[in-house]
């Protein structure tokens, strides 16, 4: 056990490592793209002198090491900063409170934790079964149908995804919101049945991989001697596999899992569009799109930490996984 | 031993055929076996690997590994033939009334549950006795098995007990429903000797103890011998001969059946002992080593001199192979030195000139993982040629072609061949000659007859045997077989512990007064006597055979 301790004061440290690069990375990469917030928010009708005064305000007109250092040392001390919308807004038309990055993301956050969670609670248990049934009934035609639904929704765009099922679930047979209005507020049915099509169509995204790797990583399995013995035991196929196999094969599946979940939370910007879905995605292409730097830098680290935590998370548990690590000698 | 055979019948093969799938065409690699077996009786079915043993042992069962299948004839038990019998018909009968003990029981438990989760599973799910009854059965036969802590051993994970210990659980797994048939399919292969002679004699007890009936699948005559009732003898998936033990061992009928009870036979004349002043070509002072902070080895010593060979004995885990790696500089000795011809070497390899590396080759236990698959036999032996001996083009082939006709084997024929298209035998012998062309005085052969068969393994030692005197060799032979050390060795030492317990001229060696360890390993050798092990038992009770002896040392 003392091993898993170590490992994970280790993975955290270089987890802080990585969080610093990943920032230092994305600042750079923000002010390398052409144009910065001034000209973006001010357009064609902008003048030099207001460009100028926008800068100004913002300390935009400072060196970018000098920049980043300023920010850098606020993160340290927890301050995620201001939104420099939020700043520009105030500056010329003065009064009310500022929220800040971290007030502005938080709600955002959560309403992507909610998505990713149910899908998470659909797609994980759906395809470690059709997975088990896969290998099960391998070169079935229960086999083939299942790889080629799997593989068909993977190879879709999501955007086509969604409408295709909108056009089923909320036109045809109007039983599921093709709107995902999230407030705050809202109560769990209500929050769930507005979050259910979304999570359908990302579902349909992440469930192949896993799928895939449980069938692989069972089948992989089946003639090792144990399994063999198991089988001259009398012991039925699904017992063989549930029982016998998959403890055995959990290390490759549980992997495939936390990449899947870190994408779940990183990457479903498209499926938020389609459903207006309040999530983080969308604040995040909008900060882009402004080069709000201090919006864009907290939604990195925020992805770049569920990266972190979900890999972490995904080595003890197929450590754990394996009694010879458990229960040494 | 008595005569089972007015007993009823339990089991009948009937011209049993089976086909193996290459190259998507099916082709016959048993072709027609037949055998009964009454109730409590013993079948031993012997041969060497490529015989369809433990295809037949298999298929006994109604089973077949992937890409194997049964073609013809009739597996009848008890009434059923297993060969039309649907699946679930089988899978009543398997692991309820006909159970199976595999070779390595460390890969055919599951790593993943507790031993005795595996034992109760048969009796739970075949509705025989309830998972608390059937724990508590375990514990009982673990005791009669003789295991260690037979209350708590069962609790343990597979990778937390010993190789022989495990051997030992999984015969009790497959007596927990008090099966009518046992196939044993080569348990005790993978055991050390001293392991080896408890796990047979715990197996023989626990099937005489319930009466059930055994096909008993091995390759050493000699387990075979104290084991079977009857012996049946197999060659490339066809039956040779089959009568009862006694008789098969004194008076074999076939030409086959005596070659392989003569292998042993091979024996080496004694060579005079060494000169006195002689200075040994390889002498290894004092060593001890670590993997970590772990010494393996404590103060090992011995010499070997020119032209001779010396036989390292012991267990697995004695430090044999640890010894080797101090030697050829892979493993840097913590105290202690190796003298090569009088000099001191280098600890580690990467202090040693390039001619000192030349002088100590090696050749390994696998030669199918010894040799890289995707080079032919030419590039394998080419390259030490190359690197030791400078020599390029037309005069490395024709060095690599010299090297091949010297381990037998046509230079024109081979040079080109992958190591896959090659027999295990052979490989091995490419092995010796990729050892040779570095043009060494002294050669380590760790382990390396030990998977082969005793045919083939008698070609190589041969061969071996012919080199050595051809170009004045000296060897160490690791080996944990006494009988290869019988047919070859000038020398043994004998390991334990990471020490030397006694070390000697083979023939003080093999004569008493021995060492007590010594004494024990050799006595731990199977013998053709099919009253040997019975006789051993009454001789020395159980407390005093294998490791529970080996641990009190």
């Amino acid at each position: 056990m003392g091993s898993v301790t170590r490992i994970v004061v280790q993975r955290l440290l270089l987890g802080i490592l990585t969080l610093l690069v990943v920032s230092i990375v994305i600042f750079t990469a923000v002010n390398l793209l052409p144009g910065d917030f001034a000209q973006a928010v001010l357009g064609q009708g902008a003048t030099e002198e207001a460009i100028r005064s926008i800068r100004r305000d913002l300390g935009l007109d400072q060196n970018i090491v000098l920049r980043y250092l300023d920010w850098l040392g606020g993160v340290v001390r927890g301050d995620l900063g201001v939104s420099f919308a939020q700043m520009n807004f105030q500056s010329n038309m003065g009064g009310g409170e500022m929220k800040t990055v971290a007030a502005q993301i938080a709600p955002r956050f959560g309403n992507t934790m909610f998505l990713a969670g149910v899908t998470a609670m659909i797609a994980v248990p759906l395809s470690i079964t059709l997975g088990v049934l896969a290998a099960l009934y391998r070169n079935s035609a229960f086999d083939k149908g299942a790889n080629l639904f799997t593989l068909s929704s993977i190879s879709s765009p999501e955007f086509f995804l969604a409408y295709v099922l909108i056009l089923f679930l909320a036109v045809i047979y109007p039983v599921l919101p093709s709107l995902s209005n999230i407030y705050e507020g809202m109560g769990f049915g209500e929050r769930l049945e507005k979050t259910l099509l979304p999570a359908l169509t990302l579902t349909l995204v992440v469930t192949a991989h896993m799928m895939r790797m449980t069938r692989a990583a069972i089948i992989q399995l089946l003639s090792s001697p144990y399994i063999e013995m198991a089988r001259l035991k009398g012991i039925s196929p699904m017992r063989v596999i549930v029982r016998h196999a998959l403890p055995n094969a959990l290390a490759p599946i549980i992997n495939v899992i936390a990449l899947n979940l870190a994408y779940l939370i990183t990457g479903v910007v498209v499926v938020e569009v389609v459903f207006v879905y309040p999530g983080i995605g969308q604040l995040f292409v909008d900060a882009v799109k402004i080069r709000d730097i201090p919006v864009v830098q907290a939604a990195c680290l925020i992805f770049a930490g569920a990266y972190i935590l979900l890999n972490l998370t995904a080595d003890i548990m197929s450590i754990l996984s394996n009694p010879r690590l458990r229960h040494p000698k | 031993m008595s005569d089972k055979s007015h007993r009823s019948l339990l089991l009948r093969v009937e011209d049993l055929q089976l086909e193996g799938r290459s190259d998507e065409t099916w082709t016959p690699i048993v072709k027609g076996v037949s055998f009964d077996l009454h109730k409590g009786e013993v079948l031993g079915l012997i041969g060497e690997s490529g015989a369809g043993k433990s295809t037949v042992g298999l298929a006994a069962m109604g089973f077949t590994r992937d890409g194997v299948r049964i073609s013809g004839g009739s597996v009848l038990f008890d009434g059923t033939d297993l060969v039309t019998a649907s699946a679930d018909t089988k899978r009543q009968l398997l692991g309820k009334r006909i159970a199976y003990v595999a070779q390595s029981a460390a890969a055919s438990f599951n790593p993943a549950h507790k031993i005795i989760d595996q034992h109760t599973e048969a009796p739970v799910r075949h509705g025989v006795s309830g998972r608390k009854e059937s724990e508590e059965d375990a514990m009982e036969l673990y005791a009669r098995l003789r295991l260690p802590n037979p209350e708590e051993i069962g609790f343990r994970y597979p990778h937390q007990v010993s190789g022989g210990q495990l051997q030992r659980a999984m015969t009790a797994m497959a007596m927990s429903c008090r099966p009518d048939l046992i196939i044993f399919d080569e348990p005790t292969t993978a055991l050390d000797v001293t392991t080896q002679i408890e796990v047979l004699a715990a197996i023989r007890k626990i099937v005489e103890d319930f009466d059930t009936a055994a096909i008993y699948i091995t390759h050493d005559l000699a387990v075979v011998a104290q084991m079977a009732d009857r012996i049946k003898v197999l060659l490339r998936g066809e039956e040779v001969e089959e009568a009862e033990t006694r008789r098969m061992l004194s008076d074999p009928q076939e030409e086959y059946t005596r070659s392989l009870w003569a292998v042993r036979s091979f024996k080496r004349p004694a060579k005079p002992a060494p000169a006195l002043d002689a200075v040994p070509v390889i002498s290894v002072q004092g060593v001890t080593a670590a993997y970590g902070k772990m010494d393996i080895l404590h103060g090992v010593s011995f010499d070997i001199h020119a032209g001779r060979t010396v036989a390292v004995v012991g267990e697995s885990g004695s430090g044999k192979s640890t010894t080797a790696r101090c030697i050829t500089g892979l493993l840097p000795p913590r105290l202690g030195q190796i003298e090569f011809e009088g000099t001191p070497l280098p600890g580690s390899f990467r202090g040693r000139s390039k001619d000192q590396l030349r002088q100590i080759q090696m050749i390994y236990q696998m030669a199918d993982t010894a040799l890289n698959p995707r080079k032919t036999i030419g590039q394998i032996i080419g390259r030490p040629v190359e690197f030791y001996g400078g020599l390029r083009g037309r005069a490395r082939r024709a060095r690599v072609e010299e090297l091949l006709a010297q381990i037998e084997l046509e230079p024109s024929q081979y040079i080109d061949r992958l190591p896959s298209e090659l027999s295990g035998g052979q490989k091995q012998r490419i092995g010796i000659a990729r050892a040779l062309a570095a043009e060494p005085r002294f050669i380590i052969c760790d382990e390396v007859t030990s998977a082969l068969d005793q045919l083939v393994a008698e070609g190589i030692l041969k061969l071996l045997a012919d080199l050595q005197d051809e170009l004045g060799l000296s060897y160490m032979f690791i080996t944990h077989d006494l009988a290869t050390v019988r047919s070859i060795a000038d020398e043994v030492v004998v390991m334990k512990d990471g020490e030397v317990v006694e070390q000697g001229s083979k023939d003080d060696m093999f004569t008493p007064p021995h060492h007590p360890y010594t004494d024990l390993l050799l006595s731990s050798v199977p013998e053709m006597d099919p009253d040997w092990l019975s006789e051993l038992l009454k001789e020395r009770g159980l407390e005093n055979i294998g490791d529970a002896a080996s641990d009190r040392m």
